[in-house]
């Protein structure tokens, strides 16, 4: 069999661009005197920092970085030396690991924080993570707390956006500390302005997989645009990165070009990617001429397709409102349901693939639920397990296996417009 | 009579909670709830949840322990995976199995991704019975934190009154906080007591003591503490050799009750441990004529509360509490006691390791899970730390 092809030109200027940005914090580790603040992709607040210069640094981009690489494991393996437990976060023992090993990646060094930003939605887990950095760096960390959609509204309360913002505050005032400076509003404003942009054009990509056939895939090619989403977000150059994806995947949905040949199966993914085996996970589908038109994972640092925008003229209360309501990971696990029962019908999806990964168990614990409600909705629906992180739970042949059954067995069956697939 | 033949002992005390503890079911709940009307019952999934709040709106809070090792998981491993642990499973499994049924709705709390996720599960699987979520702050240092609390549990509240059709009035409110006070007050005597006299009280004996709250009437626990404090305070027993041991870990899943006995007869005192610790969660008394208590409660949550992995307050170093806890309990060791899975004990043993170590204080690491039933194996690994201690 050949190997399939999946780059583009969007690939290449994703991997000019992100070399600029590991640059910088190799450079910022080596004494540029630009400081870095830790911060987590969910709803992440990154226009703040910009408004001050302050570089981001995503650890949960570093360590899937490292698992991409293949160079997760001896990262884990060392934070498990250190007492970590086999059943934690892969995610946070390659990044203590690697904090520990010198801070020295394949592709940057990563600078020391000048900001611990633990940006709490959702994931609980983050509170270990940045409790244990501040522990071993002997930095403070911000707990910026983001209250959970908790009512049948599915919406914050006006008390909880009122927290929000007045927490947004104090971050202001300890980036002015950091810094030395007054915050600037009109930096603020254009950041949020930049990063509107960036969202109407990720959103409008992310609406081109509703085409058939889908122009990319919606799980593999969308996860190599969150790194700029979110290290680039408030940027000129993220701005310009996204004008270029949007250009050329429009321009492929345009003449009625897929990522493969043929497409044969449109399904929507659940779950993050198993990083360290990436590549034969994407052939596992691709061999079957499947191809996702709608993934979970690529809104856990926003939800731009169902109608958020950043507002330049109220930039603090939209970057509550994004931290709030417009990302999955503080939503509640059946307006999970409700997203994906959205991409099913509107992006026209014939199947449902559950991705569950032991690491992160804001996405995993309950997607047996999951799989109930929607085999009983007559999606047809497969789970299948192994981690994001972590190399050692990934089988191959019999991840491969439970993949060709399922593809087979609806391959017979009716669709929901009454047709054979 | 004298009263002295009239006061219950401890091992009358403790064989009434097993009981209790051992049958299926809420019956001490269900008769409060026919004995005067608009009143409801709630059950509280761990870590700690504001019993006031329900309490004083009519509703009686029942604190959800799992399974146990009795009850077998049929249903419920189909909805959650094999990593995740088995309090999540056993609660869905008892709602899924009627077990939950004499309860009129369930609470979840920011304590886990597990435990947030099964609030949504919960709801969608029992949609007739009303699900409530509550989100603690984590951020400790937000002068916004306590009023933040306090808005939550006014929502808390009006969720109540829907429940038992009655709403609170502050004085319902003050009346909670000095009834769950004297509780508290009375659970952190017997530990004082167990703490200096651990020959006095076993934990296998205080355990069900304390427990049994999660299914009585605040009242009629407070004044079976009472007696407990008496008969325990009265006792006669001599001290034998064993390792004073602080033990933590098991906030959320209880281990089985003859876990807790084996770990007492392989040569242990446990001096201090975090079972149940929502059921004593603060460091002293709430204030309970202030203005407005539900910011009182609020407070006291955010300053005045015990360390828990499930509170993120970073004003303080974990680790470093557990250390100062094993030197103010006079502790040989620390045993870490975790749920299998347990995401936040999991999480909080690497620092509590390096801390413990740099301190020269020694521990265990064990992990257990409330459905397992042969102990041998962990009764022999405690047995071996206690000789390497005992004759080092």
């Amino acid at each position: 069999m050949t190997e399939t092809h999946y780059q583009g030109k969007l690939h290449h200027l994703q991997k000019e661009l992100m070399s600029e940005y590991y640059a910088a914090l190799t450079a910022s580790a080596n004494g540029s005197g630009v400081p870095a603040a830790y911060l987590l992709i969910g709803g992440n607040p990154v226009e703040l920092l910009r408004a001050f210069d302050i570089l981001p640094v995503f650890p949960e981009v570093n360590a899937l970085q490292l698992a991409v690489r293949k160079q997760s494991l001896p990262f884990i393996q060392s934070a498990e030396f250190m007492g970590y437990s086999s059943d934690n976060c892969a995610y946070v023992k390659a990044d203590i690991g690697m904090y520990f090993g010198g801070r020295q990646t394949p592709f940057a060094t990563i600078p020391e924080p000048s900001l611990l930003l633990c940006n709490y939605v959702g994931c609980n887990v983050y509170l270990d993570w940045f409790g244990h950095l501040a522990e071993f760096t002997g930095q403070s960390a911000f707990q910026l707390d983001i209250p959970f959609i908790r009512t049948a509204s599915g919406k914050p309360s006006k008390e909880d956006i009122a927290y929000v913002l007045r927490q947004l505050h104090h971050l202001i005032g300890r980036c002015e500390e950091i810094t030395g400076r007054k915050l600037d509003e009109e930096k603020l404003r254009e950041a949020v302005r930049l990063s509107s942009l960036t969202g109407d054009l990720w959103a409008k990509i992310k609406h081109l997989t509703k085409r058939t056939p889908a122009p990319y895939d919606a799980y593999f090619d969308s996860v190599t645009m969150m790194a700029p989403l979110y290290c680039l977000r408030g940027t000129p150059q993220g701005l310009e990165f996204f004008e270029t994806a949007y250009a050329e995947l429009l321009a492929k949905a345009e003449a009625g070009v897929g990522p493969l040949e043929k497409e044969r199966f449109r399904y929507v993914i659940e779950g993050p990617p198993p990083w360290p085996h990436l590549r034969a996970f994407r052939d596992m589908f691709s061999r079957w001429d499947a191809v996702a038109v709608a993934s979970t994972y690529s809104t856990v640092g926003g939800l731009w397709e169902f109608g958020f925008t950043h507002d330049p003229d109220h930039p603090l209360e939209s970057i509550a409102r994004h931290l709030l309501e417009w990302n999955l990971t503080n939503r509640n696990f059946l307006q999970r349901y409700e997203q994906i029962e959205r991409y099913l019908e509107e992006w026209n999806a014939n199947a449902l693939i559950i991705h569950s990964v032991k690491s992160c168990r804001l996405f995993s614990a309950g997607q047996g639920d999951m799989r109930e409600y929607f085999t009983k909705r007559g999606v047809p629906t497969l789970l299948v397990e192994s981690d994001l992180e972590d190399p050692r739970y990934f089988s191959e042949a019999q991840m491969r296996n439970r993949i060709d059954a399922f593809f087979e067995s609806i391959a017979h069956r009716p669709t929901r417009e009454g047709v054979t697939a | 009579m004298s009263t002295q033949t009239l006061s219950p002992t401890i091992e009358s005390l403790v064989e009434r909670c097993d009981r209790f503890i051992e049958e299926p079911g809420f019956a001490p709940a269900v008769a409060w709830k026919n004995a005067a009307p608009n009143r409801a019952a709630i059950g509280c999934f761990p870590v700690y949840t504001p019993a006031e709040v329900f309490y004083a709106s009519g509703v009686l809070p029942v604190g959800l322990a799992g399974g146990g090792n009795r009850m077998e998981i049929a249903h419920a491993d189909s909805r959650f995976q094999s990593f995740i642990c088995s309090i999540i499973k056993s609660t869905l499994e008892q709602g899924m199995t009627g077990l939950l049924d004499d309860l009129d709705g369930v609470v979840f709390h920011s304590i886990c991704d597990p435990a947030r996720n099964l609030a949504s599960v919960y709801s969608r699987n029992f949609p007739n019975t009303p699900v409530e979520y509550i989100h603690f702050p984590q951020n400790f240092e937000a002068e916004e934190a306590p009023r933040y609390l306090r808005d939550e549990y006014e929502r808390v509240a009006l969720f109540a009154a829907e429940l038992s059709g009655r709403s609170m009035t502050t004085e319902d409110l003050r009346a909670a906080i000095r009834i769950y006070n004297r509780v508290r007050d009375t659970i952190r005597r017997l530990y004082a007591l167990r703490r200096d006299s651990p020959h006095l009280l076993r934990t296998r004996e205080l355990y069900p003591l304390v427990r049994v709250g999660h299914l009585l009437p605040p009242e009629e626990h407070a004044e079976l503490l009472a007696d407990a404090l008496h008969a325990a305070a009265t006792r006669e027993g001599r001290e034998r050799d064993r390792i004073r041991v602080v033990l933590t870990g098991s906030f959320c899943e209880q281990p089985p009750l003859d876990l807790i006995a084996a770990i007492e007869d392989a040569g242990c005192y446990l001096v201090d441990d975090d079972f149940l610790i929502g059921r004593r969660w603060f460091t002293g008394d709430v204030p309970e004529n202030t203005g407005d208590p539900l910011l009182a409660l609020a407070e006291a949550y955010l300053d005045a509360s015990l360390p828990s992995p499930v509170k993120h307050d970073m004003r303080v170093s974990p680790a470093r509490l557990l250390v100062e806890r094993a030197r103010s309990h006079r502790a040989d060791a620390v045993i870490v006691l975790c749920a299998k899975f347990c995401e936040p004990s999991l999480f909080a043993y690497p620092t509590y390791r390096k801390t413990l170590q740099e301190a020269g204080i020694p521990h265990l690491f064990l992990e257990f899970e409330e459905k397992m039933w042969m102990f041998d194996r962990i009764k022999g690994e405690i047995e071996t730390f206690v000789e390497s201690l005992l004759f080092d």
